[in-house]
């Protein structure tokens, strides 16, 4: 009965992510899609917060938009996991319910 | 499963577009359903049929089109958000007395009751915005 | 898993401040129709979605439809759930007076006059999100 979370914006732009967070429970998972990447970026100022949730709930990055983002799979959090559309839509199988935070 | 999808923003300004399309042929390649595509916001601006993007690009409203027809999908633009944006079937033109229409192949003007009956009809209602 | 239950919970996310996009109108439009289909509709104000709230609006100076009052009418749709979250109007340095007051009259009670209005922390709301089927974001 868990909730997938999308992230759409970046954190250095928007709010989004920050109440994404705040709103997570135990068991949800949050998937950072379009310029959402960027905030998953490693030594980031977000990197922190983001990493700071992964016992709540786990941080799935869609691979497309990383890389048309000039980013690669190091260039991220650790313990982050990655998928294509397809992944994200197993995603959204999974849990019982979607929120963007748009 | 059958999946609603929600689109708020129009082409090409916003990725939202791209995002929904490709996720929906995802949805599609995993062997799910598709119950409806709702278009609100600016996104009703993806269901023009008017739109000339450069040879090199994608042209999303053809490529939407294109999905509706190989897999008979419903694509739904709402009409009050329609309306506000000049996107008019041959229906509205004529009621409005509109000198043309230009909603694009494979996409009809409805009411937002097509997205609520979306969110009850779907197991998953998925939201692509701004 | 296609089965549907007859009635499903909506709870509509309302995060933008009214006026400088259209979100928040066409979000009520939303809501308005959506009253008509006898589901169970939450609204959730949080982040600027707490100034679509605001008591006082007033829209002549910048030439838009004020639509404030339409949240007040809601409690006649059925619509009588608004979930404000504490932080975010603390954040902006509003509190519950500063909004304007959305009622119902709960016909169970002999018609009494309720608020609508549901203070609820971060934490609340989160539970709030986790308790509906489908949520619509705007």
């Amino acid at each position: 009965m868990s909730t997938l979370h999308t992230v759409n914006k970046s954190p250095f732009e928007r709010s989004s992510l920050a109440s994404c967070l705040a709103h997570v429970a135990q068991g949800d998972a949050v998937l950072l899609i379009e310029d959402g990447v960027t905030g998953a970026r490693r030594g980031s100022s977000f990197a922190e917060a983001l990493h700071a949730k992964s016992p709540v709930c786990a941080i799935y990055i869609l691979a497309p938009d990383l890389a048309a983002r000039g980013m690669k799979a190091e260039d991220v959090i650790e313990g982050a996991k990655f998928v294509d559309y397809g992944g994200f839509v197993d995603l959204v199988a999974e849990k019982t319910r979607v929120v963007a935070w748009l | 499963m059958r999946f609603g999808i929600v689109v708020n923003e129009g082409p090409y300004t916003h990725q939202a577009s791209d995002s929904a399309y490709q996720f929906a042929k995802a949805v599609l390649a995993r062997g799910h359903e598709i119950f409806r595509v709702f278009f609100y916001h600016d996104g009703v601006n993806n269901g023009t049929r008017y739109t000339v993007p450069p040879q090199d690009d994608r042209n999303l409203q053809k490529l939407w089109s294109e999905l509706a027809e190989t897999h008979k999908l419903d694509l739904v633009v709402c009409i009050a958000a329609a309306q506000r944006r000049g996107i008019l079937d041959a229906n509205e033109a004529k009621r409005q007395g509109k000198d043309g229409d230009n909603i694009a192949p494979g996409f009809r003007i409805s009411g937002l009751g097509q997205l609520i009956e979306a969110g009850i009809q779907s197991d998953r209602l998925v939201t692509f915005g701004d | 898993m296609s089965e549907q239950p007859s009635k499903k919970k909506f709870l509509y996310i309302n995060r933008k401040a009214p006026y400088g996009t259209i979100y928040a109108l066409e979000s009520l439009e939303v809501v308005l129709i959506g009253a008509a289909f006898e589901q169970e509709v939450s609204l959730a104000f949080l982040d600027d979605g707490v100034f679509q709230l605001m008591e006082g609006q007033d829209t002549t100076g910048v030439g838009m439809k004020n639509f404030s009052k339409t949240y007040r009418a809601l409690g006649d749709y059925e619509v009588r759930k608004f979930y404000v979250e504490k932080e975010s109007l603390a954040e902006r340095g509003l509190s519950v007076e500063n909004l304007m007051p959305v009622t119902y009259e709960d016909e169970d009670d002999d018609y009494a006059e309720k608020p609508s209005i549901i203070l609820v922390d971060r934490a609340e709301m989160a539970k709030v999100i986790a308790a509906n089927d489908v949520i619509l974001s705007f």
